[in-house]
């Protein structure tokens, strides 16, 4: 079985870009399951489905989204195996800009859209730094200008990341993504023992075990303070 | 020595000083790494520490390595930006039914425009994506793309500062929140061109010729009218866009000089498709293809016979044009029929 991870901001296109990459794959005679992981609430499922893709999804609830996908990827692909696909897609939202639930030696996409104006590539962290694909779409709703800006600025991000671009509506360009997404010699067994490209965020405190109050003593564990002293870029 | 090492010795201003392109990668580095310019990389580097590197989601060996492919990607670049593409030959394929395609080879010219009639469906997405993806009998349709007459480059697969195709369509807009210069500006320093002030010139004036009504460098882009924004994207694609195809997808018919705008085109070497219905603009290209259930049914040529047409269909065009002037001027239109 191959295995490719694709994550992006909220409503970048995933879901469009997957299925029409799924359906092309799928008329070669390709088995292809996902999993879609998300926060509160998705109805992606039921679309996956619809184009005749076994599919499972996660919702992490109060939890780190991420956190959860690591916690339970392992356990996707032993499903993934045991049902036959050839290839198992894992969809996940982006929802910090900061992560990338990207895995050592497993193939990872990031989708970020034209639309999400020229300084997102410089915002968005290891999901789009370590991603080894970028797939941009929307780019028929702005001027080419707008789109030539935009994909040099992911290009200046993340130079070994190959950049396409993808109409999530027409599927144009999802025959072509789709080669780059299956590869007949891979056969993943099992993800035990491989890492994740980059560490997660490490936050322990108060709030996350629950606390709802404001205020200095209730603030317990890994806290940390805005700077208002001076003018200052960092964070 | 490798030129990883190399890189590491040196400081971001020699670096600049060597690779000015650079400017584009250093300005995507989260804030506060490179701090001080004149220290070495190596340097640099060290002091990010686990801590910052965790808060900023930066990759010091990862770093390194897309720095040292960043640089090598331009210089390849450079390379290919210097081999203008002059013809595109399209091999034939078949259709959605397997039924292979009727014609031996088509080509298009740089500075020629072909038009491409076909009900929406019929397979203009297809026929793009097999020539932005140079297909090599790859692709659902089977279709092969020359460049040039030969056998392309994979680069063009996937290089990313270098796309075979531009489009242009009715629903594109402008989102940026820019004045005309500084989104010039913006389009120019990414293209990283030489005399970029010249050519936003030119390309202001350009759109100010195809538009009916004139706009300043100051104009935010956002208020331009339709007219003033497809003449603008028009005039920056001839000019500033890498691409050699341009995809057009109709052009309206109000508040912009058509034929200007595909002479600025072709003016600039561009190859041009233009997906139309209108026989005006169909006719004012140099062939047209044929497309039913995702194949090429057929390519015909341009006649004289239907260019004495257009002259015909474009004096009745100039006239509805002036009526429409008139209506806007408040006249009475009878008198002029």
């Amino acid at each position: 079985m191959n295995l490719i991870t694709i994550s992006g901001p909220p409503s970048s296109g995933k879901t469009s870009v997957i299925l029409k990459t799924a359906e092309s794959l799928m008329q070669k005679g390709l088995k292809v399951g996902a999993v879609k992981f998300d926060c509160l609430h998705t109805d992606d499922d039921i679309a996956y489905e619809k184009a005749g893709i076994p599919v499972k999804k996660g919702l992490s609830g109060q939890l780190c989204p991420d956190h959860y996908f690591v916690s339970n990827i392992e356990a996707v692909v032993e499903w993934g195996l045991a049902g036959g696909f050839d290839l198992l897609i894992s969809e996940s939202a982006g929802l910090c800009n900061r992560c990338s639930p990207y895995i050592k030696e497993v193939k990872a996409v990031c989708v970020i859209d034209n639309l999400s104006g020229i300084n997102t590539p410089k915002k968005i962290g290891p999901m789009l730094r370590m991603a080894d694909i970028v797939v941009i779409t929307k780019g028929d709703i702005v001027s080419q200008a707008e789109r030539e800006v935009f994909s040099a600025r992911v290009h200046a991000v993340n130079p070994t990341a190959i950049v396409m671009h993808i109409n999530g509506l027409t599927g144009q360009g999802a025959f072509e993504l789709g080669t780059l997404w299956y590869d007949e010699n891979q056969k993943l067994d099992s993800l035990k023992g491989k890492k994740l490209r980059f560490s997660m965020p490490s936050a322990l405190c108060s709030y996350c075990l629950g606390e709802t109050r404001i205020g200095e003593s209730y603030q317990m564990g890994n806290v940390r303070k805005i700077n208002l002293e001076e003018k200052s870029n960092e964070a | 020595m490798k030129r990883k090492e190399q890189l590491l010795l040196a400081s971001p201003a020699r670096l600049l000083k060597e690779y000015p392109f650079l400017k584009s990668f250093f300005m995507q580095v989260p804030e506060g790494i490179l701090y001080d310019h004149q220290q070495p990389l190596q340097h640099l580097l060290m002091e990010v520490g686990e801590e910052k590197s965790e808060n900023q989601g930066f990759d010091t060996g990862h770093f390194l390595d897309q720095l040292d492919e960043f640089i090598h990607q331009m210089e390849v670049f450079s390379g290919m930006a210097e081999k203008t593409v002059r013809s595109l030959t399209i091999l034939p394929g078949n259709d959605k039914s397997g039924q292979p395609e009727n014609f031996e080879s088509l080509q298009f010219e740089a500075s020629t425009i072909t038009s491409i009639v076909g009900p929406t469906g019929s397979g203009k997405s297809r026929l793009l994506a097999d020539i932005e993806w140079v297909a090599q009998a790859d692709t659902p349709t089977k279709r092969s793309v020359l460049i040039n007459n030969e056998k392309p480059n994979p680069d063009w697969r996937f290089a990313s500062g270098k796309k075979l195709v531009a489009q242009l369509s009715q629903n594109m807009n402008f989102v940026m929140d820019l004045s005309v210069s500084e989104f010039l500006e913006l389009h120019a320093g990414s293209r990283m061109i030489a005399n970029a002030d010249i050519v936003i010139q030119r390309i202001i004036e350009a759109a100010n010729e195809l538009a009916g009504e004139k706009f300043s460098a100051q104009t935010p882009i956002t208020s331009l009218s339709g007219g003033q924004s497809r003449a603008l994207m028009i005039a920056d694609t001839a000019m500033l866009s890498s691409s050699p195809v341009v995809l057009i997808d109709e052009i309206e018919n109000a508040g912009i000089d058509r034929k200007k705008a595909l002479a600025l085109l072709t003016g600039e070497e561009k190859i041009v498709l233009m997906a139309t219905h209108d026989p005006i603009l169909a006719l004012m290209a140099d062939q047209r293809i044929i497309i039913k259930n995702g194949g090429i049914f057929k390519v015909v040529k341009t006649s004289d016979e239907e260019r004495e047409l257009l002259a015909e269909l474009e004096k009745g065009d100039k006239k509805l044009q002036e009526l429409r002037t008139k209506l806007r001027a408040g006249e009475q239109l009878g008198d002029s029929i």
